[in-house]
């Protein structure tokens, strides 16, 4: 029987993803290698190096993904809600007696490792939330469920945010993106957007005028973005084209004679006008949400009261419930401070890592940047920068198409799933990777804020590493089980 | 229970991941790829490029005298960073600075807009070119002043005090030298004047590098790539100049409280023997941080003593250019070495007088030449112009004049190998049109023939036709350096240049110039040890006439010709003849004899009094 399992085993794992583990493993060293090396010191094996103790962590976690391989498929299943607490009374814990790391509560110092409970979190919630959303009569669409589920995921985050690890709790977002694909509404997931959008656009330019200097270019945007939306929702949900050609041309129109008028008349603030328009279209939903007894006109109404509340209370947001260097940071990102020497400067200085690797970049251990450390946190939350500097565009774009191979790959298996269990399972571990692939990258490149999360399988630190090991196989262990229960 | 609605749902996820990692994919290309800042960024960054002066070429007299050399000096540089417990009081005093100054330095070495590229990590420049002695007080206490450190660099000392003019200077380049040459970059050295500017590509060398890696705090990492990107700097050549520093200095002497020039070739070679450009000034003044207030007082000067009238003088030759005109005359046949013209005191035709002393006439052109006969030469320059048979109108017989003048070296610049030179004048048929609307003859010009007129020279230029004479014909271009270590000269002050004229005409003009010392206008200098050849000129301005004297010794063989100009000095053989009859002395016997050193004091002591005005 042994053998028996063994062998079906080793036929049912789906290969493919344990090559593109192993070759983004290969990937990640060489670029811990990179980051690290210092000048005069060669040896990359010596466990005193940073390259040295991250090839131990990489065997630990080829070692752990064997023996989560190797357990009972079912032990995941039931063990699930006893995992869940525990991590959840962990990270309680660790909010207590973890030690103040830059400001963070966030690692528990066992003797000579250091762990970031944080880290394991991930795959606990979403065991959890797989469980919970697989449970008989479970339906997204029913508020009281949804609530629930979300709660799961709300619960590690907000122990996380309380450990002073914004960047990491925000990670518990990206489960969106699996309730999404598991029947949420999609308009929650385009207020979340939209709610990102206006909150950019209208930061990044509330300090440019446009009209002769009299109107916020920012300002400007983000009503004439509530404008099109409100309207553009009415055409997908109410089917009233009348209405929506008929709003449309009125807010459009209206906004360009007042834009006329400010420009060659007399300039004035026309975003009082715009307010108004959305007002009326607002007031235009309520009445035809009454006369048609529909309840999308009033939704719509909402979002749209909703979305002018957001704006204008943005620059509340900003100076009362943000800290002052995610204050900084944002702007910074957003243009709005160049402070090159300050929060600038990881950006700039990363961005000008990445730009010199040129096309094939300098060579294995050659980065200049990376090195002598302009970069800051060079083979941790910046490691990209190494790839970038030393393996040159092919390299760079190599690894990205390497995750996203790595995360279609887990999307075609997630869809072959015959239970829901394993299908919200694997949609969680593959919406945590890109999430982290997304923000990771992005703030390297200047494209996203800078959020301090790890790039999977290529920061070093063994936490992170082993948290995304065990992520990724305890859903291969899954999917090597499909064909038993269909 | 498939819901097919979700499954499209599926599409829309892997949409988006895709467009996001292809986004990324253009922002790595538009990064890496399509930007080059990033790049220069990077090296800036990282590399920093430790420059390696070379040491500037040492400068050499004909003799082998050493003039020029280096001298090390020091620039005090300060990290601000390890700055701490400074006596400040102390400082100043050991460097004899006060504590205003040390103030207001440090705060313009803090300033970014002043000084772009501080770093509290690394050196920046606090005081430069201290001399030895001025930074030994300094030496012996730094090991008090944390975080300040002595940097060696060299300035220019001399080892004379004549010859500033052609010597030149160096100092540090300007923001014109540097988008003209990017070699240079701020804080360099460059010649600003004399052969230290000409010869600025030899004397300089190559500045060497090494490459070193430099991390985010400013600490030096060790060299790049293991010193392959190293450059060894390349030792600036050294120049040896045809100047004979005592001849150089006897010039000088001679021309104390005078304003003009001398200037001295041994004709057979064009090597420039001596350029003395009076008032002048001692070169050691334009050395190190005293430069800038001695170079402002010596612009401010109104005697001009940082002019080279050498080279940058234009005045008229007066008689001396006679002989260019016999020359000329000889070879077009307008006249033969017999045709005689009267004179009856000048040149009277038309209501024209040019007036002339009084000497024999008529007479031929040797006596002519030897008793400077205006008439004579107005004459030969009337019948040149005037000869329509053989020019059909006077442009074209103007044009065949201007022809001779350049080909001896007039009207354009010789190619001496000194910055600043001026061509001179000689007017041509064009100028004339324009100046007299195309209604003039050979009257109209007359006094050009003189050496007068719109005729102006260089005193280099009137040195060289002495030149040209004594050599009967060729010139080789002067020039002031003899040679450079491993290097040839220019071929240009190696090969020699014909003038239009035949030998044979320049024996007659010989015979005059020799006559004129034997029993003319020169016979100051007929002595004994030489057989001298000479040609006063008398130049009129405005003010006090010039005195000039072109000439060359010996007659058979000549080793030096020379040109002497005295401003408002009078007749030519008040200054002119005396002057340039000592310094071929000095030149031709290697020392004065004492009737002649005791006339060379009184030379020495005499004075011109000039008039306040500017010049």
């Amino acid at each position: 029987m042994v053998v028996d399992r063994d062998s079906s085993l080793l036929k049912s794992i789906d290969w493919f993803t344990i090559l593109l583990y192993i070759l983004l493993l290969a990937g990640g060293w060489i670029s811990v290698c990179g980051a690290s090396y210092d000048f005069g010191a060669i040896d990359l094996l010596s466990f005193d190096s940073r390259s040295g103790k991250q090839l131990l962590w990489i065997a630990c976690s080829c070692g752990l993904g064997f023996v989560l391989l190797m357990l009972e498929e079912r032990l995941y299943e039931t063990l699930t809600n006893v995992v869940y607490v525990a991590m959840m009374v962990l990270l309680i814990v660790t909010i207590v007696i973890a030690p103040d790391t830059k400001g963070s509560h966030s690692w528990l110092i066992l003797g000579p490792v250091s762990l970031q409970p944080a880290e394991f979190a991930k795959f606990a919630t979403a065991l959890c939330v797989a469980r919970y959303m697989n449970s008989y009569g479970f339906n997204i669409q029913r508020w009281k469920n949804f609530a629930t589920a979300v709660g799961l995921v709300v619960l590690p985050m907000f122990l996380i945010i309380a450990q002073r690890e914004t960047g990491s709790a925000l990670v518990y977002t990206s489960f969106f993106l699996m309730f999404y694909r598991e029947g949420m509404p999609g308009s929650i997931l385009f207020s979340g957007i939209s709610a990102v959008l206006y909150f950019v656009i209208g930061l990044r330019y509330q300090n440019d005028f446009f009209l002769h200097d009299s109107t916020p270019i920012g300002r400007f945007c983000v009503l004439l973005m509530i404008l099109v939306f409100s309207v553009g929702m009415i055409k997908n949900y109410c089917n009233n084209s009348k209405l929506f050609w008929q709003l449309l041309g009125f807010g459009l129109g209206a906004t360009v004679l007042a834009v006329m008028f400010a420009q060659w008349s007399i300039p004035f603030d026309i975003t009082f006008i715009q307010l108004g328009i959305v007002v009326i279209v607002i007031g235009s939903l309520c009445y035809w949400g009454l006369r048609e007894r529909m309840q999308h006109y009033f939704f719509i109404a909402l979002f749209a009261f909703v979305s002018l509340g957001f704006h204008y209370s943005t620059d509340y947001v900003m100076s009362n419930v943000m800290e002052p260097h995610q204050r900084t940071r944002i702007n910074v990102l957003l243009g709005i401070e160049e402070d090159l020497a300050g929060a600038g400067y990881n950006v700039n200085q990363s961005k000008i890592a990445i730009g010199s690797g040129g096309i094939w970049g300098k060579g294995f251990l050659n980065g200049t940047q990376t090195k002598l450390k302009y970069v800051p946190e060079q083979d941790t939350d910046f490691i990209f920068c190494t790839v970038g500097e030393e393996e040159g565009f092919v390299g760079a774009s190599t690894v990205l198409f390497l995750f996203l191979t790595l995360i279609l790959r887990l999307l075609v298996l997630a869809e072959r799933q015959p239970t829901k269990f394993g299908r919200v399972y694997g949609y969680s571990v593959l919406s945590i990777f890109f999430f982290h692939v997304f923000i990771n990258v992005g703030m390297v490149l200047g494209l996203t804020p800078v959020i301090g999360i790890p790039l999977p399988f290529f920061s070093y630190g063994g936490s992170s590493l082993w948290g995304f090991t065990i992520l990724l196989f305890i859903f291969l262990r899954i999917d090597a089980e499909r064909g038993k229960l269909k | 229970m498939k819901d097919f609605n979700l499954e499209k749902r599926k599409y829309i996820l892997a949409g988006a991941m895709v467009s996001i990692v292809l986004l990324y994919v253009l922002r790595l290309f538009s990064l890496q790829i399509l930007s080059d800042d990033y790049k220069k960024n990077a090296e800036s960054n990282a590399f920093l490029n430790q420059i390696q002066y070379p040491s500037r070429g040492v400068i050499y007299d004909r003799n082998g005298n050493l003039l020029v050399y280096n001298q090390p000096s020091y620039d005090i540089m300060v990290i601000m960073r390890e700055v701490h417990d400074l006596d400040t009081l102390d400082f100043c005093n050991s460097l004899g600075i006060d504590k205003e100054f040390f103030i207001s330095r440090m705060k313009i070495i803090k300033n970014r807009n002043m000084n772009p590229g501080y770093s509290q990590y690394t050196q920046q420049l606090f005081m430069d070119q201290l001399s030895v002695e001025e930074s030994s007080v300094f030496q012996e206490k730094l090991h008090n002043y944390s975080g300040f450190y002595l940097q060696k660099r060299s300035i220019r000392q001399y080892a004379t005090h004549h010859a500033a003019h052609v010597l030149g200077d160096v100092a540090e380049v300007s923001k014109g030298d540097m988008e003209e040459d990017d070699y240079y970059k701020s804080g360099d050295y460059i010649g600003k004047l004399g052969v230290e500017r000409s010869y600025e590509k030899e004397l300089r060398g190559e500045k060497g590098v090494q490459v070193l890696l430099r991390d985010a705090h400013g600490l030096i990492k060790g060299h790049y790539m293991d010193g392959q990107y190293d450059k060894m700097p390349v030792p600036g050549k050294n120049l040896t100049l045809t100047l004979d520093m005592e001849l150089q200095a006897l010039g000088e002497r001679l021309m104390e409280g005078k304003i003009g020039s001398i200037v001295a070739i041994e004709p057979e070679t064009g090597e420039i023997l001596c350029m003395v450009s009076a008032p002048n000034y001692d070169p050691s003044l334009m050395v190190g941080r005293k430069r800038g207030k001695n170079h402002l007082l010596l612009s401010k000067d109104e005697w001009k003593p940082l002019l080279n009238r050498s080279i940058m003088g234009q005045y008229p030759p007066g008689s001396t250019f006679k002989t260019s005109q016999a020359l000329t005359f000889l070879q077009e046949g307008v006249i033969t070495p017999e045709t005689a013209y009267p004179c009856y005191h000048g040149f009277v035709f038309r209501g024209l007088r040019v007036g002339c002393h009084g000497h024999a006439s008529p007479l031929s052109l040797v006596p002519a030449i030897a008793t400077s006969c205006n008439g004579y030469f107005c004459w030969g320059l009337y019948n040149m112009l005037g000869a329509r048979q053989k020019y059909g109108n006077v442009q074209t017989a103007m044009t065949t004049w201007k022809d001779y003048m350049v080909s001896m070296g007039f009207g354009y610049k010789l190619g001496v190998d000194l910055p600043g030179e001026k061509r001179g004048m000689i007017p041509n048929a064009q100028f004339y049109d324009k100046a007299y609307k195309n209604d003039w003859s050979g009257l109209t010009v007359i006094s050009i023939s003189i050496g007068q007129g719109e005729v102006t020279l260089t005193p280099l230029q009137i040195a060289n036709l002495g030149a040209t004479i004594a050599n009967r014909g060729t010139f080789i271009t002067p020039h002031v350096v003899k040679s450079i270590e491993g290097q040839e000269l220019d071929s240009l002050y190696t090969t020699p240049r014909r003038t239009l004229v035949d030998r044979q005409y320049y024996d007659v003009v010989v015979r005059g110039m020799r006559s004129a010392v034997q029993g003319g206008t020169c016979k100051a200098a007929n002595v004994s040890w030489a057989e001298i050849c000479g040609k006063t000129g008398t130049a009129q301005n405005r003010g006090h006439d010039h005195s000039v004297f072109m000439g060359f010794a010996p007659m058979n063989n000549p080793k030096i010709a020379i040109a002497v100009y005295v401003e408002n000095g009078g007749f030519g053989a008040t200054y002119g003849v005396p002057i340039g009859t000592l310094m071929m002395e000095q030149y031709l016997n290697g020392k004065l004899s004492a009737a002649s050193e005791a006339q060379a004091n009184s030379f020495q002591q005499r004075r011109i009094s000039y008039g306040s005005g500017s010049r």
